[in-house]
Formats: C-alpha cells, structure tokens, sequence
C-alpha cells in the first residue's frame, strides 16, 4: 500500500500559481466568449442598443440641449461611449446568475481551479466584447458627424480610459449578480445602481444646467470624470488631466474593494 | 495498516438560519464501493453532497475525502473529486465536445488528453454523433450523459452524483446504471444520492437512509430489506369504510409490525415473508365477504423503510433543502 492512502495523508500544496490561475482565466474566457458570440441576443445587447441610444439623443433629444460652442454629436459621443461602457459591464453579472442557476457555478467551484479565474475570465471577456461595441459606436458616430479633433495618440488614450472603465464596472456588476443571485433580481437591481451613475452625469448634458444637489452629485460621479475626460481628449473640451487622474482614483478604489467583495460572494454562491 | 477511508464524516452538522439540514451526521465509505444515500426531500442527502464538494462549509464536524478536510485542504479534495448535482451543469451554447473538453482542462488535462479523453466519454455515453452540436439541441436525458461525462473526465477518484436519475426515462436510467457499475468496478468510489430503494439496491454495496439529517440505519440492501420483510404485500379493498376490520383480518400474515393502514385510499401495506402471503391474504378476505380492489405484492420501497424505521412515511419535507440555496 502506498503512502497517499494510508492514514494520515501527506499534505499537499494548498495554493495554484499564478500561472495556473492564469491557464484557467485563459480557458474561462473562451468559454465566455464562444458562448456570447452565439447568442444572438447579447450581440444585439452589445451592438444594436448602443447605436439606438447614439441615434435618439442625436437626432431627438439632442436639438434640444444646449452645449455651447460644441457641437452636440461632438458632445454626445465621449458620454454614450462611456454609457455604452457602463451598461455593458451589466452582463457580466446578469451571465453569472444565469451560470448559478444552470449549476455551472457550482461546478466550477468544485474543481481544483482557482475561484478568481471565473471572475478573472468572464470580465475579461465581457471586456472583449465592449471593444467591439465601443468600435460600432465610434463608426456611428464619424457617420453622422462626430469629428475628433485631438492626436491619435490622445484618442487612443480616450478609448483605453474607457475599457479600463468598463472593466472596473464588470467587477462591480459581478459582486452586485453573485449577491442577489437571481437573472431578475440582478437585472432590476443593475438598473438602480446604474441609472443614476449615467444619467445624472455629464454624458448627454452639461452638468451646470442641474439643480445644486444633483449637480453636486454629479460633479464627483465616475461616470462625469470619465466623460469629461474623454471629452479633453477627443475633442479638446476642457481641461484633461483634473478628470482623468479623478477617473483613475476612482478605478484603483473600486478595484480594491470590488475584486474582493466579488471573489467572496463567489466563494459563497 | 488502515486504509483510509473514501470519505468520512463525522458530527457534520449543517444549519440554515433556523433549519437543521444535517444534524451530527457520520459516514464512513470504504475507497472502491458504491455508496447510496437514501432519503426523502428534505433529508439532507444535497447538503451532504454540496458540504463534501467543498461548496458548503459544514457549521460544526469535520469531512474527509481521502484523508482530506474539506474545510483546511479544499483544493486537495476538488482534485479528487467529480460532481454531477441534481441538474446538468452544461453550457448550451457549447457543444458537447466543447463542454467535456473544457471540464477536462480545468482539471489541468494537457489538450491532447482532455481530447481524446472527451471522445471516448462521448462514445461511451452515445453522444458520438451529437458531439459536435450544441447543447441547446439536446434531450434532457442527452444533458445528463453528457453532465456525466463532464464529471468523470478528469478521471477522479470519488464521484459524488446527486440523485443522478431523478427525471431520467427508463433507457438512460439504465444507461447511468450500467455506468456506474463500470466506474465501480474501475476502482472508482461513488457516493450517490437517490430516493429509490431500488436504486441503491441495484448499485450500491452499502446504503444509508438520511432523515432529518441523521443517519437512521445502514448496512447492506439486503439487512435494509430484512427490516422490513422481504416483500410488501398491497391490498386495496373496494370498500374504505371495512379497511380497519381488513387490517385486522390480516393481521398476522405480517412478519414485522402492524400492517400500515390508509384510510383515505383503502390500502393496506404488510411486510410479508413470502408470496405465499398473497393468497393467504385473498381467501380471508373473501371468507369475510370484503371486495377487494387491488392485491399487489411489490419490493419494499423507501416509503416502507421509512415506515418501519420511522413510524411514518416518506414525505417531502420541502423545507430544508428547497431552500438551501438562497439560505447558502
């Protein structure tokens, strides 16, 4: 009879490297990205909602918002980018109710993978997919007139402030969808914590136009740091680098506590 | 020298908020058998599994799978361990290949052997031809082989499978049948959850029944059986209100306790030594001018275990386990 199964048992490493957690990310995100692209309805989610937002402020809300100087689709299309990075980073905990109560979750969480590789893989992924959304979005845009007037190298800054936002918030949906568990519930519960965060910001309005609180709010929200960021860089709007180190502080903070928070519900699920 | 065994648990208690799913259990499952969990709704048997799976930290005891506490050594037991849970764990959008494949890495197969290791598990499992659809094609009983297949692919040595035929038709029933004796006799241990007597009578070596979260008897099928008789003998009368004068006619044709009386159906149930109880059964009742409706002698199923080892039936008792999930 052999050691290993003869009492007691020898110990054995307790811990994945880094490099298994990365192999296993690896595979998580493929896994998510074949089942996205063949899902029609998230494509349509990813593609055809984003460019019916650019269309409705362009073309009916927009004549009626004042934004100076600056022309409106040169206004508009920084903030729906932004919007669009917002609500795309819904689906990552939408997608992990639906993988809890299909039991993948439990599944995975019975295997000898790391548990951050879930989590690592399918924001990763949706991350992925908000490339591809955020590109639609910027060709709608030069089409009906979005003319950016900064360097290459400040608009792919501008695109690359965004992802990173985008990412951040797939982790805050992924802590927000493992804890209440349920598509519906996360669903309701996304649009709560979302909504305000993009309408009460400076993506379709200047915030001065609020009344004081609401501009208050608006003028420390994520969503306005990004935006106005991504306004500087795009089309020279304002100043950038207020905004932007304002966007970045907000990123690292939201890390900090939502990859934690998120790997712990995880654990929990 | 002592083996360790497969699995073991001791005092495992379970609490959600007011809900005791698992009240001081023990188990001990020898490495290489077949090992039936017996239980109604409500038992415990999900519980056990999801605490042994390392998704469920047990609230007081401790669990082993091959000498490895679940709660200190997770990642060791996950290595050795495969989890079919009550529904298929499947990806729709992937195929069947796709999905077995996937499973297979993520027990760190290189990709040449988490391949053909998914090929011959689809062969096994009559997926063959369907290996390359999707899953969102498949039939329910196709979602559970390949569930299957996806348990065993990275070849653990303890498979845990959670009432594994509940909802099954007959064919894949037996199917998943036949492949757990393979795993069996493969040197694989099983640990299997069921609410069929007949189940765990057909697979397991040693079998468990689960109430309330304890442990209520174990043994063999055959000392389970003996508990209660070797045959259940059925009767029906026509007649509702002359069921209690039937029972009492009957008796002592019954070869452990009182025969158990429905009232509402007019069913008598009686543990009986052998068929010859039948007829036996028949004439007094036909000398006591009672129609009968019915006679029926049928194996002992858990509702008559249940019976004899509890006093009364098997009911689901949806509380504990229904709600788990939310409460975990």
């Amino acid at each position: 009879m052999t050691t290993a199964t003869a009492t007691p048992v020898a110990a054995e490493r307790g811990r994945l490297t880094l490099a298994e957690t990365l192999v296993d990310s690896r595979i998580m995100a493929a896994r998510q990205l074949r089942k996205t692209l063949r899902r029609p309805m998230y494509v349509e989610f990813a593609l055809i909602q984003p460019v019916i937002f650019v269309l409705l402020f362009r073309y009916v809300f927009g004549g009626a918002i004042d934004t100076g100087s600056v022309d409106y689709v040169d206004f508009l299309l920084p903030g729906i980018i932004v919007q669009s990075a917002v609500f795309g980073a819904l689906v990552t905990g939408l997608g992990l109710t639906e993988d809890m109560k299909t039991g993948v979750v439990d599944r995975f969480r019975s295997l000898p993978i790391a548990r951050s590789a879930v989590l690592i893989g399918r924001t990763a992924a949706d991350m992925v997919m908000n490339v591809v959304t955020l590109t639609v979005i910027v060709i709608v845009g030069v089409l009906i007139g979005f003319r950016p007037s900064e360097p290459v190298y400040d608009l792919v800054l501008a695109f690359v402030l965004v992802l990173a936002f985008s990412y951040v918030f797939s982790w805050i949906s992924a802590f927000v969808g493992l804890s209440v568990k349920n598509p519906e519930t996360a669903q309701s519960v996304g649009f709560i914590w979302v909504f305000p965060l993009v309408f009460a910001s400076s993506a379709y309005v200047p915030t001065d136009s609020m009344p004081g609180a609401v501009q208050a709010f608006a003028e420390i929200n994520p969503v306005t740091l990004a935006v106005d960021s991504a306004r500087a860089l795009t089309i020279g709007e304002g100043d950038v680098l207020a905004p932007a180190l304002g966007t970045l502080a907000w990123l690292v903070g939201l890390l900090i506590v939502f990859v934690p928070l998120a790997v712990r519900a995880f654990r929990r699920a | 020298m002592t083996t360790t065994p497969a699995i073991l648990a001791e005092r495992v208690r379970h609490t959600f908020a007011d809900v005791v799913a698992l009240d001081g259990l023990d188990l001990e499952v020898d490495a290489g058998t077949v090992f039936g969990l017996l239980g109604p709704n409500g038992a415990g048997k999900t519980t056990l599994v999801r605490v042994l799976a390392t998704l469920l930290r047990p609230t007081a005891g401790r669990a082993r799978v091959l000498g490895h506490d679940v709660v200190a050594e997770p990642l060791a037991v996950r290595r050795r361990i495969g989890l079919a849970g009550q529904f298929a764990a499947v990806d729709e959008e992937l195929t069947g290949r796709e999905n077995v494949e996937m499973v297979g890495r993520l027990y760190r197969l290189s990709r040449a052997e988490a391949r053909a290791r998914a090929g011959a598990l689809l062969d096994r499992f009559g997926l063959a031809d369907a290996a390359d659809r999707r899953v969102s094609t498949y039939s329910g009983g196709m979602r559970r082989r390949l569930d299957l297949g996806a348990t065993l692919v990275g070849r653990p040595p303890v498979i845990l499978l959670d009432e594994p035929t509940t909802g099954l038709d007959p064919r894949t029933r037996r199917e998943l049948w036949g492949a757990v004796d393979e795993l069996r006799r493969g040197g694989t241990t099983v640990l299997l959850t069921t609410q069929y007597l007949e189940e765990a009578d057909r697979l397991a070596q040693r079998i468990a029944v689960l109430d309330h979260g304890r442990i209520v008897a174990h043994g063999t099928a055959a000392q389970l059986k003996a508990t209660v008789g070797n045959e259940v003998l059925a009767v029906r009368v026509a007649d509702t209100e002359g069921v209690h004068d039937a029972a009492a006619a009957l008796a002592d044709l019954s070869s452990r306790d009182e025969p158990f009386v429905d009232p509402a159906s007019g069913e008598i149930r009686l543990a009986v030594a052998d068929s010859s109880a039948s007829a036996e059964a028949v004439r007094r009742l036909d000398a006591r001018r009672v129609p009968v409706a019915a006679v029926e002698l049928q194996q002992p199923s858990l509702d008559d275990v249940f019976l004899t080892l509890t006093g009364r039936r098997a009911e689901d008792e949806p509380a504990a386990e229904n709600d788990e999930r939310e409460a975990a």
